[in-house]
């Protein structure tokens, strides 16, 4: 084989490599969670997150607007904070909007719902969103539903 | 007995000693590369090329694998729709830099070796020596540099067509939805976490096997004894450094989550 075309292989060997790369990070891995940084952070209270973890999806309507950024814990009166990530696009949340934390499917992740006010104020940057619904949580569901039972008989 | 055992020991630390100077050596002869850059792409040639069919055929056969198993195993928890998920983290953190890296050390690193050993044997190494040009720089260092610089690369290949073989199991044969094994994926695997540990795990393999493997071949006893067996131990150092680093480098990356 010719230098020329040992070459030419090499060439394309390249390239489909770096073309391999470039795939797996921009279409295979999630590159739009890494440079979330382009959004509005609000934060939220919640009594209990369940399972919720950081890069867990914020939704409205079903639709991804955000994520999860970080998760602390208020040294006060002990409840969960939870700062949100919202995309740009959806800089119009009504500033009364609330926050679940909703389960997918049965036992699947846990995830944020926001669902709009009627506020003509809208969130942005540092604001918080006062009323939120906390995480199901299955273990003390069952533990009331027993209770009642006995209370019952 | 214990004498024995000592000496082993001793020469083994000897070696690994000669080993690390070696590679100082090595980085030291890089400079040549940047005026040849032909001997360079000769030898991404050799190592790279001539590696690729493999790693696109076992790539292809462990993604299927892993979409039917996959597919097995999540069936049981109604969690099929995750599948994508899980191919696409096997593949992209463990199993394309590590099997790539495997199959590396089989195909181009003992090839490697075997040359290198061979030309030690056939005094061309000394002949080199005695025209006043200095072998390192001309027959080791591309050699080497090839080796760390194709195997990021393979194991991209490898993860990509491995994704592609997951998909035709799974979606095309199994019938997962096909947008949700691709959507789950993308939920799923993480740039930094997933996909850029993945290529630094292949660097350092890519780094460790040709290193081992240009190695052996250099201070490879000159017989064909002496050759033979330090291919034996090219491939097999090679891929054990290569399973054990795996372990220790999953250990640092993936422990804080």
């Amino acid at each position: 084989m010719t230098l020329q075309a040992k070459e030419t292989l090499v060439g394309v060997f390249i390239l489909s490599g770096l073309a391999a790369l470039v795939w797996l990070t921009l279409f295979v891995g999630n590159w739009a969670a890494l440079t979330g940084g382009a959004g509005y952070r609000v934060t939220a209270k919640f009594e209990n997150i369940g399972g919720l973890t950081v890069k867990s999806p914020v939704t409205l309507a079903g639709v991804t607007i955000g994520r999860v950024s970080s998760i602390s814990s208020d040294r006060e009166d002990y409840s969960a904070i939870v700062t949100l990530s919202i995309d740009q696009n959806y800089n119009n949340l009504p500033a009364d909007s609330t926050a679940a934390i909703l389960t997918a499917g049965l036992l699947g992740a846990q995830y944020i719902g926001v669902v709009p006010g009627a506020e003509v104020d809208y969130l942005k940057e540092g604001d918080s969103i006062y009323i939120t619904q906390s995480a199901l949580v299955l273990e003390q569901l069952i533990g009331e539903l027993l209770f009642s039972r006995a209370g019952a008989q | 007995m214990v004498r024995g055992l000592g000496r082993a020991g001793i020469a083994a630390i000897h070696h690994t000693g000669r080993g690390g100077m070696f590679l100082v050596s090595l980085v030291g002869g890089m400079g040549m590369m940047v005026r040849r850059p032909r001997l360079l792409v000769q030898q991404i040639y050799a190592v790279g090329v001539m590696t690729l069919p493999i790693i696109l055929v076992a790539g292809l056969f462990v993604g299927m694998m892993l979409g039917l198993q996959g597919f097995n195993t999540l069936v049981g928890f109604g969690a099929e729709s995750s599948l994508g998920m899980a191919v696409g983290l096997f593949l992209t953190r463990e199993l394309g830099p590590v099997l790539t890296a495997l199959l590396f050390a089989g195909r181009a690193g003992s090839a490697l070796t075997a040359e290198i050993g061979l030309m030690r044997a056939t005094q061309q190494l000394d002949a080199m020596e005695m025209m006043a040009v200095d072998p390192l720089p001309r027959v080791v260092v591309p050699r080497f540099l090839a080796g760390v610089i194709v195997m990021p690369l393979l194991a991209a290949l490898f993860s990509v067509v491995g994704l592609f073989g997951g998909y035709l199991v799974g979606a095309v044969l199994l019938g997962v939805d096909g947008g949700t094994f691709w959507s789950s994926m993308h939920e799923g695997v993480d740039v930094v976490h997933d996909v850029l540990a993945g290529v630094f795990k292949s660097l350092v393999f890519g780094f460790v096997v040709t290193w081992v493997a240009v190695f052996e071949g250099y201070s490879a006893i000159p017989t064909t004894d002496g050759v033979s067996r330090a291919t034996t131990r090219a491939v097999v150092t090679g891929s054990l450094a290569v399973l054990g680093l795996d372990y220790v480098l999953t250990a640092i990356m993936f422990s804080e989550v």
